[in-house]
């Protein structure tokens, strides 16, 4: 039905697509570590060694391990395998509360201690109103 | 294949393409009123993030949008390549502006919202930086347009902008999947329950059939302009 330049020039696109996508793919698999926006505890624990270098750990808050003092803040960062505690001075966002998702910004002392310079608070997936909040809180 | 043709005669697609755009301007002033009293009055507010969810009502179609117009251009101008017809290279070029603005309105937007969320205007993050990246190729698509005067020329290389852009766009919307970003996954799924209450589905949806007539408004118009443009010239055909 089609003519023989139709068909290469389909054949063409193709082609050309497939190592497009192939060669990205390549590309972004070996910037996986950049491509990351923050590490969770348990590939901080896999590190081989401990740099001095700015990275983001990311995970929830823990439940009753916020301890605010005069001058800074201290949590636990897990992700319910392993923990890391964070402390941090400066102003947290709103969003920022226990049991809720966190990236801290700032540099690993060892692999359970973080000295964070910027704390994010990371919103989830869920929207609703209050109202259906506390329904489901009751159950 | 020769109907087709016959369709596409400059001609006959303007005595509609010119007629349409006002009937559309009313569709989507009703749409849009309902959608943004819905959006900014009726809706409940979030049980984290309170008021600043009204936000996502802008953000979450605009971003929907420059995804499915680019998709719809690269189909267009790979269609257009391979069966030689220059009509679709037309609608393909027509489609990218409103693209682009609602591109830029996603990510604008999305920096509004951060900076009371998260507590951040920009952050560097899969989904943030390829939405950026999309909005670069859409920036170079509309460049090359109006930098090549040679016309067999300009096709060729808007279609392989729109070709290397596609790749961004299965990207763009399981970066969040694939990579732990700042930007939280998706809330809305096709095939399994989604993770927005009903109340507020709605009015995005409706926002979604806003935005996508004020395309399609934007579109008939610049389509317009490039049917009387060939007319101009004097040429019959596409």
């Amino acid at each position: 039905m089609y003519g023989r330049k139709v068909k290469l020039r389909f054949f063409f696109i193709i082609l050309f697509l497939f190592s497009l996508i192939l060669s990205v793919f390549l590309i972004l698999k070996s910037l996986e570590e950049n491509v990351v926006y923050f590490q969770s505890p348990s590939d901080i624990q896999l590190l081989e060694e401990i740099k001095y270098k700015k990275i983001r750990v990311g995970g929830m808050v823990k439940e009753n391990s916020i301890e605010v003092s005069s001058e800074k803040i201290n949590f636990i960062v897990t992700d319910f395998k392993n923990e890391i505690s964070v402390v941090y001075s400066g102003v947290v966002p709103n969003l920022f509360a226990e049991g809720k998702g966190v990236v801290a910004e700032g540099y690993l002392k060892d692999r359970s201690f973080f000295e964070a310079t910027k704390i994010l608070a990371k919103h989830d997936e869920n929207y609703m109103p209050p109202e259906v909040n506390e329904a489901l809180k009751e159950k | 294949m020769k109907f087709i043709f016959k369709f596409f005669e400059p001609n006959k697609i303007f005595l509609i393409t010119s007629k349409a755009p006002k009937y559309v301007m009313a569709l989507f002033v009703i749409v849009i009123s309902i959608g943004l009293l819905e959006a900014l009055i009726f809706s409940p507010e979030d049980y984290k993030q309170s008021h600043s969810v009204r936000i996502m009502y802008v953000h979450v179609p605009a971003a929907w949008i420059s995804l499915g117009i680019f998709s719809s251009m690269t189909f267009l101008s790979l269609s257009g390549y391979i069966f030689k017809n220059k009509n679709f290279f037309l609608i393909a070029k027509s489609l990218a502006p409103s693209g682009f603005v609602f591109n830029v309105i996603a990510l604008v937007t999305g920096s509004i919202w951060g900076k009371p969320t998260w507590g951040t205007w920009w952050a560097w993050d899969a989904r943030i930086t390829s939405m950026l990246i999309l909005a670069l190729f859409y920036l170079m698509y509309l460049v090359a347009w109006r930098i090549y005067e040679d016309k067999d020329y300009v096709l060729k290389v808007t279609s392989i902008i729109t070709l290397m852009g596609i790749i961004n766009v299965p990207i763009i919307k399981y970066s969040v999947d694939w990579w732990n970003t700042l930007h939280q996954p998706a809330s809305i799924n096709v095939l399994s329950k989604s993770s927005i209450h009903s109340s507020m589905l709605f009015p995005l949806l409706i926002m979604t059939a806003a935005f996508a007539l004020f395309s399609l408004l934007i579109f008939l118009m610049k389509y317009n302009t490039e049917l009387i443009k060939i007319k101009n010239k004097g040429l019959d055909r596409l």
